[in-house]
């Protein structure tokens, strides 16, 4: 072989060729073609029929502003938990701790389906705290509050998973250091922690931002599938096929997809972000070799 | 602002880091804890910030009591051992943060950062990140933000561990003529036996989380309280020997030593540092002998020069580990000894240590 060696990377051999034809392939039939089908559909009737089957029936309308309701709320609380427990996670040790660090990813292990049931059996009206919840007159289960409940369940880990080794990775020192120079914990969190974590953050509220509004499973059990009260868009999306709507429920089923593609633009660039900040903390943390021109002034 | 701690322990978990560590440290003093890594120096550093608390024990300051006092209300700068900048401020925002979280007036603020950034000798460099520092630079601004707060004590943590030789010591006398200057009661942590030495007015070798000997440079390192102290001094010759009678022997030689009178004879340590030790060529002849009974044969294996001292490594005669002699290099020239060569070495000085049940190796 006369080419360079780089060139083997490049793998033209037939097993290579067969190698790439065969990832080629699943990519587009099991992610490019389904994805560019429910745009094709969606749009099959003109732009105009997509947007009448969004905004014209008042069933749809209300499945999208709770989506868009729901999901930011279980993200906030993500968001609030997720810092809290990474924080807690990352700087102490304490009996326990692993034990803890393992439950954070059971909502990963458990169905979503089955996450539903059990809060149904805890909030419900037979179940646990029913008498509780039906003395002070909150409904739960087949309301909004269920849907945000469902929906944290199932989207807890991703923050905290985020931060925790990010956390670690940087170290307690510059908080402490804070500390040693006046600031209270308040200003330790805004001016130091948060800006020192704030991409880790953002990429995993941008993921559970996308779990969120993606749910169904444990959104379908809790939500008593109650049209124009209860549906979120995804069970919109699924109510409006079984009724042979098709191509109302591709409309919304778009925009699912379409924040599905922006979700996956944030992410890259986060992604971008993340890598520079962790190549910049360990520039940080290798000893200063390089000469240093400014010293020589010092030793006069 | 004068320090006392007192009887402070730490453990983590079933790890003692600290165990009963008492120290005074005066107003103005620049004070060198000394230890190897892990012996607790970190450790009982931050609890004299306030950023970590002890299990039991005193922190006083100027006599006050302020163990329950939070880190904000010490009046402590503190120099973190990897720095610490915060990242995502620049220079200028670093320096400034201890202001800026007291809620200083822009003005002063300004000024303030502006005098330090000209004190370090980093007046253009305000508006850059940490990330683009060289190490020395970093190192005067993480002493600049922890002098910004004006602080009465001043703690740092392996301030020059990570630079390279050359900058190191024009770092660590500038940080003593800077001492002298503001006068703040200064303790700095480092596993540099020369650094403490060159820039302490008292040094303290801590061992295992506690304090092994206290002193005056000269006095730690002509008097070793302990083997552990002698050991980590280093550069040391270390023989099993024994003493009786106001002798300790070592291969048979016998040296001066009045601290044990008793007829008993006892095993014991014997240390003796290159530099304490002279070497002879042996007269020929007499060669296979020990020379008269107050020195060594031995026979030269090498010799390695590093800068104006030569180190000539010697094998004694009856056996037993080699033994280091160093010498100025121009006198090793003088003598000019060949590897192989018979020499006789003569201690001019030794240190006995008894074992010593709290000493075990
Ligand atoms: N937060 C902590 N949790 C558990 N162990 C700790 C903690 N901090 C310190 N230790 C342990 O306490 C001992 C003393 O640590 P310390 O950092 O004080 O040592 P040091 O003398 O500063 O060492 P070095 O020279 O390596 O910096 C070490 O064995 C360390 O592992
Ligand atoms: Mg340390």
């Amino acid at each position: 072989m006369t080419s360079k060696p780089r060139d083997a990377a490049t793998a033209t051999s037939p097993l290579g060729l067969l190698l790439i034809a065969g990832a080629v392939a699943t990519v587009g039939l099991l992610i490019v073609a389904p994805l560019t089908s429910v745009f094709v559909d969606a749009f099959s009737n003109g732009p105009r029929a997509w947007w009448e089957a969004l905004a014209h029936d008042p069933d749809t309308r209300h499945a999208i502003w709770l989506s868009l309701t729901v999901a930011p709320l279980a993200v906030l609380i993500n968001t609030v938990f997720g810092v809290a427990a990474a924080w807690l996670v990352a700087r102490f040790r304490f009996p326990g701790r692993s034990l803890l660090v393992s439950l954070f990813d059971v909502p990963f292990s458990v169905s979503p389906v089955v996450a539903g049931l059990a809060l149904v059996l805890i909030f419900g009206r037979q179940g646990l705290l029913g008498p509780t919840l039906t003395a002070l007159a909150v409904k739960v289960i087949f309301a909004w509050p269920g849907l945000v409940l469902a929906t944290t369940f199932v989207t807890l880990p991703l923050v905290v998973r985020e931060l925790i080794p990010v956390m670690e990775a940087i170290g307690p020192e510059e908080e402490m250091a804070a500390v040693s120079l006046g600031a209270n914990g308040w200003q330790v969190f805004w001016r130091v922690t948060l800006p020192n974590i704030r991409w880790a953050l953002l990429h995993g509220v941008v993921l559970a931002n996308a779990r969120a509004m993606g749910e169904f499973g444990a959104v379908y059990v809790v939500s008593g599938h109650i049209a124009g009260t209860t549906d979120t868009m995804p069970l919109r999306v699924e109510k409006l096929f079984q009724e042979y709507r098709t191509p109302a429920s591709m409309a919304v089923a778009s925009v699912l997809a379409a924040l599905a593609l922006l979700t996956l633009v944030a992410k890259v660039f986060i992604e971008r972000q993340l890598e520079t900040e962790s190549k910049e903390l360990e520039a940080a943390r290798a000893p200063g070799a390089d000469t240093d021109p400014t010293t020589g002034g010092l030793g006069s | 602002m004068s320090i006392r701690v007192d009887g402070v322990s730490k453990s983590f978990g079933a790890f003692k880091a600290l165990d009963n560590v008492s120290l005074d440290v005066p107003q103005g003093t620049l004070l060198a804890l000394l230890g190897p890594s892990g012996s607790g120096k970190t450790t009982l550093l931050r609890i004299i910030a306030g950023l970590e608390w002890p299990d039991s024990g005193r922190i006083e300051e100027d006599g006050t009591d302020i163990t329950d006092r939070h880190a904000r209300q010490r009046d402590v700068g503190f120099v973190f051992q990897h720095y610490a900048l915060f990242r995502h401020m620049s220079v200028f925002e670093n320096i400034a943060f201890g202001m800026r979280v007291r809620k200083a007036p822009q003005a002063e603020v300004k000024a303030r950062v502006d005098e330090l950034l000209h004190l370090v000798r980093l007046d253009n460099l305000g508006s850059r990140k940490p990330a683009q520092l060289s190490g020395g630079q970093r190192q005067r601004v993480a002493l600049a933000r922890a002098l910004a707060i004006r602080p009465r004590i001043l703690l740092l943590d392996e301030p020059f561990g990570a630079l390279d030789a050359k900058v190191r010591v024009e770092l660590r006398q500038w940080l003593r003529r800077l001492h002298d200057e503001i006068g703040m009661t200064t303790v700095f942590v480092t596993h540099d036996q020369e650094e403490a030495f060159e820039l302490a007015d008292d040094v303290v070798v801590m061992n295992e989380g506690h304090v092994e000997q206290r002193g005056k440079p000269d006095e730690v390192f002509d008097k070793p309280a302990s083997p552990f102290v002698m050991d980590f001094l280093g550069n040391v010759n270390v023989y099993h020997g024994r003493v009786e009678n106001g002798l300790a022997f070592w291969h048979g030689v016998p040296i001066h030593y009045p601290d044990y009178p008793h007829a008993q004879a006892r095993e014991a340590r014997v240390y003796l540092r290159p530099h304490e030790l002279d070497i002879a060529r042996a007269p020929s002849g007499s060669a296979s002998e020990a020379h008269a009974g107050t020195s060594l044969a031995a026979t030269v294996l090498r010799q390695t020069r590093t800068g104006p001292i030569t180190r000539i490594t010697c094998q004694p005669r009856q056996g037993g580990s080699d033994l280091h002699v160093d010498l100025p290099s121009a006198a090793a020239r003088e003598l000019g000894l060949q590897p192989g060569e018979s020499v006789s070495i003569t201690p001019r000085h030794v240190r006995v240590f008894l074992p010593d049940p709290e000493y075990v190796i």
